[in-house]
């Protein structure tokens, strides 16, 4: 991993793959610019520029909010959201569909079945590739979002407790959370059943960079009395092969309003969602609740990667004439 | 048993069950000059071996330090004038392109007309990174892509 980016790296356009490719002072500098879009989103900072989103997978959310993001900032947006309509079901190869789709656009964001597919696109594409997630492997737009609401609501990123709750084994967002933290000093708590504990990779990560971490299986008020930051996931059905030990665990890892009672006054909830069933709807609006705040930053979060990869600076932004104030 | 060569490349010290992965590696079956194989000879050390003689063939460090994947033991010999001028091991290289294939039937590599490219990941576990989709595998398991 890079241990600290040059000042003149963050003009270059460049690709997003993996959030592993940033060092702590990048992030930090991804936050400070999703902050400013936070204050002022609305701006023509891409008029001119065509944005690509291609989703070779279809993910509604997740392309929204890119779509979104760019729309934002002026810029034009051109793509597809459904796999079946593109030249991949001729049997198109990938670095055919980004070839092609380079001559038309300034930067693409894609989203991709397959693992690495983002990675690849980097390699051979010649304007930049934001990875808007790639099979079961990396999803950084997302772990950006993640870090912004955790600094958002803590007011810092070091020295917290992050308690990470459900479907530890596949769920990529808590995975692409521990490779983003490293860099700020956490305490992680798993909790999960064993079907879907961490997996060994992960433990070991942790261990090789002096991440503390405890593992539980069990999950109560008295557990959740030590977090900072609560983030859930959904365990899934499909998931399991053993269903008896499914409808064994299915309901211990759900949260419910009682189980806040000793929580931390800082203390907030996170979820990439969506959410099925595993927090209670009556916690909504319990001020512990942040999930909806956390989607909303998605935005911001991918304003911010977007001018990133474009080359635009922090310095470029805050002195931005394009603002539209509303 | 095995003629001797005047110039060359032997291999020595192949477990036999590796000699065909070792062939397949080297592109052996595109070879124009003499090419002797012994496979299943007696062995001290291994119990049974396998040997290959290559006339008038030198391999780059590059590409020697590929069979390091499949067999890190293995002795090589260059020949000149049927003395041996040189002997060597082979050292696994830091990244392998085009040579493993990634177990990960879901990695954009084993699905798109591309080469592969691993890193060792932890030499003492003997383990590969796929650059790609980052699935660690273990060198004792490793599949070679096919016509690497």
């Amino acid at each position: 991993m890079e241990q600290c980016n040059k000042p003149t790296d963050t003009a270059r356009p460049r690709s997003l793959v993996t959030i592993a490719d940033h060092s702590r002072k990048k992030i930090e500098y991804l936050i400070e610019m999703a902050q400013e879009f936070e204050r002022r989103p609305n701006r023509r900072l891409l008029e001119g520029k065509v944005v690509a989103t291609l989703f070779f997978e279809p993910s509604t959310r997740t392309r929204l909010s890119f779509e979104t993001a760019a729309n934002r900032l002026g810029a034009r947006v051109i793509g597809f959201a459904d796999p079946k309509v593109t030249s991949g079901t001729k049997g198109e190869t990938l670095k055919d569909t980004i070839m092609m789709v380079s001559n038309y656009a300034d930067i693409i964001v894609m989203r991709h079945y397959l693992e690495g597919a983002a990675r690849y696109a980097s390699e051979i594409a010649p304007v930049p590739i934001v990875n808007a997630g790639d099979g079961a492997n990396q999803h950084p737009s997302q772990t950006m979002l993640d870090l912004y609401s955790i600094y958002k609501t803590q007011g810092r990123l070091d020295n917290l407790d992050i308690f990470l709750v459900g479907d530890l084994k596949y769920g990529r967002t808590v995975h692409s959370m521990l490779t983003a933290m490293y860099h700020f000093n956490p305490t992680f708590h798993f909790i999960a059943p064993e079907e879907l504990a961490m997996p060994e990779m992960y433990k070991a990560f942790c261990r090789e960079h002096g991440i503390r971490y405890v593992e539980h299986t069990h999950f109560d008020a008295d557990v959740i009395s030590g977090a900072d930051i609560l983030y859930m996931t959904r365990v899934q059905r499909e998931r399991f092969t053993d269903l008896m030990e499914y409808e064994r665990v299915k309901d211990r890892y759900l949260l419910k309003l009682d189980m806040l009672s000793k929580a931390r006054p800082n203390m907030k909830i996170l979820h990439p969602l969506p959410r099925v069933n595993e927090i209670e709807y009556s916690i909504d609006e319990n001020p512990h609740a942040y999930y909806f705040e956390q989607a909303r930053n998605g935005l911001y979060a991918r304003q911010a990667l977007i001018c990133d990869a474009l080359g635009i600076t922090l310095d470029t932004i805050k002195n931005d004439k394009t603002v539209i104030e509303s | 048993m095995v003629a001797a060569i005047e110039n060359g490349t032997v291999i020595d010290h192949i477990p036999s069950e590796k000699l065909f992965a070792v062939v397949n590696l080297l592109h052996l079956d595109r070879m124009n000059t003499a090419v002797t194989i012994g496979y299943n000879l007696k062995s001290e050390v291994l119990g049974r071996k396998s040997i290959i003689k290559m006339a008038d063939k030198f391999f780059t460090d590059e590409e020697l330090n590929q069979l390091a994947v499949i067999c890190p033991n293995i002795t090589l010999c260059i020949i000149r004038d049927y003395d041996i001028v040189e002997k060597r091991t082979v050292t696994l290289p830091d990244e392998l392109r085009g040579i493993v294939r990634c177990a990960n039937p879901k990695c954009i590599t084993n699905n798109e007309p591309m080469s592969t490219h691993f890193h060792v990941h932890d030499a003492a576990r003997s383990t590969l990174k796929c650059r790609y989709c980052n699935t660690i595998i273990q060198l004792d398991d490793v599949q070679l892509v096919e016509n690497s």
